[in-house]
């Protein structure tokens, strides 16, 4: 299947709110693939980090489909490798922004198991609410 | 009796580790002639020809032979080396015991052994029957000629004159300044290409020393380094100039867009190649500098730039990267968005090759500050679709295929040696490669030189450049002409073939094999003459001669006679 690449997308109001969120040049990377190569999280993904970044240049809102931006842990494994200072894990939260503003929250937090809120780490349960929570 | 004094190398282990060199060196020792024997670890090395020098001085030696590497590697250096102890140069011969026999026989030493003791003693023979030879003094007429106007040709030109030497610029076209005055600006700063050349014409065109033919083409071209004679033809009339010196500079230009039927060039009038979109960009263009669609003259809002439009492509014949389409793609892509802010600006490449100082930053510059899309693929097609160019292509890096509904389609064509290239060359006896760019001596040591002794070679008729390598050409290849002209005399190697007068019959034979054209027969006498600043040595002549009349310095029969009796 061929994709249409215009103006509309690539200069569109996707790449701009997801610019504006993140705060960050999302051309400014040249697709070297280290973020995918050192990611942690990775063997798990359906699309690779760097791939998630690509369809953004490309204006394609198809990213937001991804399992990828929910299964970034958000550990900065790739900011702290990104030769061009792109911070990746920034540019995945506004993705997840973007996917809850729109469909609300993707955490139902009463119905999680009183035994898994009483075993899990304080932690994990205010970083989860963080993510999943619009 | 000649006293020859024979050196026999190690080599470090190259030699040492398959020739017994000290029993070499003692055989020699009761040879027939050999006044003299000695091995030792490195006899290029400094002690090594201070042993060569001290031997002559001490045992009144008149021949010595260097039994070690091939002669192409250190025959001028022993040369050099016996003529500072007062020996004439040709007295002295190298016997190769290494390239043709220590590196190919390792695993046989006896053997290795006796082959080196052989070889060397055909060439103690050869040097019983060499004759002290004189270097030929050459004529050197001190004035180049340039072919080619544009950057690199100017370059040479003004470096040149500014040494004080005249120079004859040829130029095919009604004036100077080449593809740089076609184009809009340069890469990196955008600085005008117009202003740039214009001072460094002036440099030329205002020189005493130069004469500026415009208009004019080499038609013919004689005689040979420090001696040429070339005919030019100017606006009809043929006019004969002697120089020392030729650089080539004779340019590039576009592979043909209309072979890319696929990419529509020449077909739909909104696909254009890169120097048409240059002439866009120019301010002393048809548009006057504007950026229009040339179909209906809109203001293209989305446009396509295809890079390797027909390089990196073997099938096609063009398996080189044309190695600036890369950064002028960036610069035309960022000249297109300094022009139509609003507009998007893709460019499709397989690399990105940005190779130069700042290039990098340049391309990244494209992209982060002007927006521009790189898209990691070859364009497949180009049709019209709707009043706009479709654009099918991929995006290997997302794994997609794409495509673009275009305004206006930039096709990046590889260069290719402009019209007229292989005839020249044929004229000027100067090689050319596949693709028909000039042959450069030595690719990576001797990089201006042609293998023409006297024609050197400067910009993108060699091979693709951008500004800043032709000019860096330009000032090399004048600087190799400036060091022949700044020769006192120049001289040519003696070894050269002669003809007996008694055993001559004129029947001309050897003129038609001497692939030199170092051969005529004489008006008056009717005998083969040789001239002796073409003849290469080579040997055809010899082969050739019926009556045996034509012989070689050095190589004469009684001593090739003498070589093989050592060895049977």
């Amino acid at each position: 299947m061929r994709v249409r690449l215009s103006i509309r997308e690539t200069r569109g109001e996707f790449v701009k709110r997801v610019e504006e969120i993140s705060g960050q040049e999302i051309l400014a990377c040249n697709q070297c693939g280290k973020c995918s190569a050192g990611c942690p999280a990775a063997m798990a993904m359906d699309l690779l980090p760097s791939q998630v970044l690509r369809l953004v240049q490309l204006g394609l809102e198809e990213a937001l489909t991804s399992e990828t931006i929910w299964l970034c842990a958000s550990c900065l494994t790739c900011l702290s490798r990104c030769p061009k200072g792109v911070d990746l894990p920034r540019i995945m939260e506004a993705l997840r922004q973007l996917v809850l503003r729109k469909e609300g929250d993707r955490l139902e937090l009463s119905a999680l198991p009183a035994d898994f809120l009483s075993e899990a780490p304080q932690l994990a349960i205010i970083a989860g609410s963080r993510k999943y929570l619009s | 009796m000649r006293k020859v004094g024979v050196f026999v190398c190690h080599c470090g282990n190259n030699i040492a580790g398959a020739v017994e060199v000290e029993r070499v060196t003692e055989a020699l020792r009761s040879y027939p002639g050999v006044a003299y024997s000695i091995d030792y670890l490195y006899v290029c090395s400094d002690p090594g020809q201070d042993l060569i020098k001290e031997a002559i001085a001490e045992r009144d030696l008149d021949g010595v032979v260097v039994a070690a590497c091939s002669p192409v590697m250190h025959e001028t250096t022993f040369r050099r080396t016996v003529a500072a102890a007062g020996l004439n140069p040709y007295l002295c011969e190298v016997a190769n015991i290494r390239e043709q026999c220590s590196w190919v026989h390792r695993d046989d030493i006896e053997r290795a052994t006796l082959k080196a003791t052989q070889i060397i003693e055909t060439i103690v023979e050869k040097v019983r029957h060499d004759e002290p030879l004189l270097p030929l003094a050459m004529s050197l007429v001190r004035r180049a000629l340039i072919i080619g106007g544009g950057i690199a040709g100017l370059q040479a030109a003004s470096d040149i004159a500014a040494a004080g030497y005249g120079v004859i610029l040829v130029e095919r076209e009604e004036g100077v300044g080449g593809r740089m005055a076609q184009l809009s600006g340069t890469y990196l700063n955008f600085d005008s290409t117009v202003d740039l050349l214009r001072e460094k014409i002036e440099a030329v065109t205002r020189n005493p020393h130069v004469t500026v033919l415009t208009r004019a083409q080499v038609e013919e071209l004689g005689g040979y380094l420090g001696d040429f004679k070339v005919k030019v033809r100017r606006q009809g009339n043929d006019e004969e100039y002697e120089v020392g010196a030729i650089v080539v500079a004779t340019g590039y230009e576009l592979y043909p867009q209309e072979w890319l039927s696929e990419y529509g060039g020449e077909r739909y009038p909104d696909v254009i190649d890169g120097l048409e979109f240059e002439r866009m960009l120019s301010p002393t263009g048809p548009t006057g500098g504007e950026i229009r669609c040339p179909s209906d003259g809109r203001v293209p809002q989305e446009v396509v730039f295809v890079q390797c439009a027909g390089s990196r492509d073997p099938e096609r014949g063009v398996a080189y990267c044309s190695k600036i389409c890369c950064m002028y793609t960036a610069k035309q892509a960022m000249m297109y968005k300094m022009q139509v802010p609003q507009g998007q600006a893709y460019i499709f490449y397989i690399d990105i090759r940005a190779l130069g100082k700042g290039y990098e930053e340049f391309t990244q510059r494209g992209m982060e500050e002007h927006r521009v899309l790189y898209l990691r693929g070859k364009v497949s097609k180009v049709f019209p679709q709707d009043g706009k160019m479709m654009v099918w292509g991929a995006d290997t890096l997302s794994g997609k295929g794409v495509e673009v509904a275009a305004d206006l389609v930039v096709l990046a064509t590889p260069m290719v040696p402009s019209a007229g290239a292989f005839e020249l060359a044929r004229k000027l006896r100067v090689a050319t490669d596949k693709h028909g760019f000039f042959s450069e001596a030595h690719p990576k040591l001797r990089p201006v030189e042609s293998l023409t002794p006297g024609v050197y070679l400067a910009g993108a008729c060699q091979a693709p450049k951008d500004i800043p390598e032709a000019v860096a050409q330009g000032s090399a290849a004048a600087a190799k002409v400036l060091s022949l002209f700044s020769q006192e005399k120049i001289t040519h190697d003696p070894i050269v073939a002669v003809v007996d007068s008694e055993l001559c019959a004129g029947c001309g034979i050897c003129v038609e094999v001497c692939p030199y054209e170092a051969r005529e027969i004489h008006p008056l006498t009717k005998i083969a003459v040789v001239k002796e600043v073409l003849c290469q040595g080579c040997g055809a002549c010899l082969v050739a001669c019926p009556n045996k009349a034509s012989q070689l310095r050095n190589f004469t029969p009684t001593q090739v006679m003498a070589m093989i009796g050592a060895l049977v």
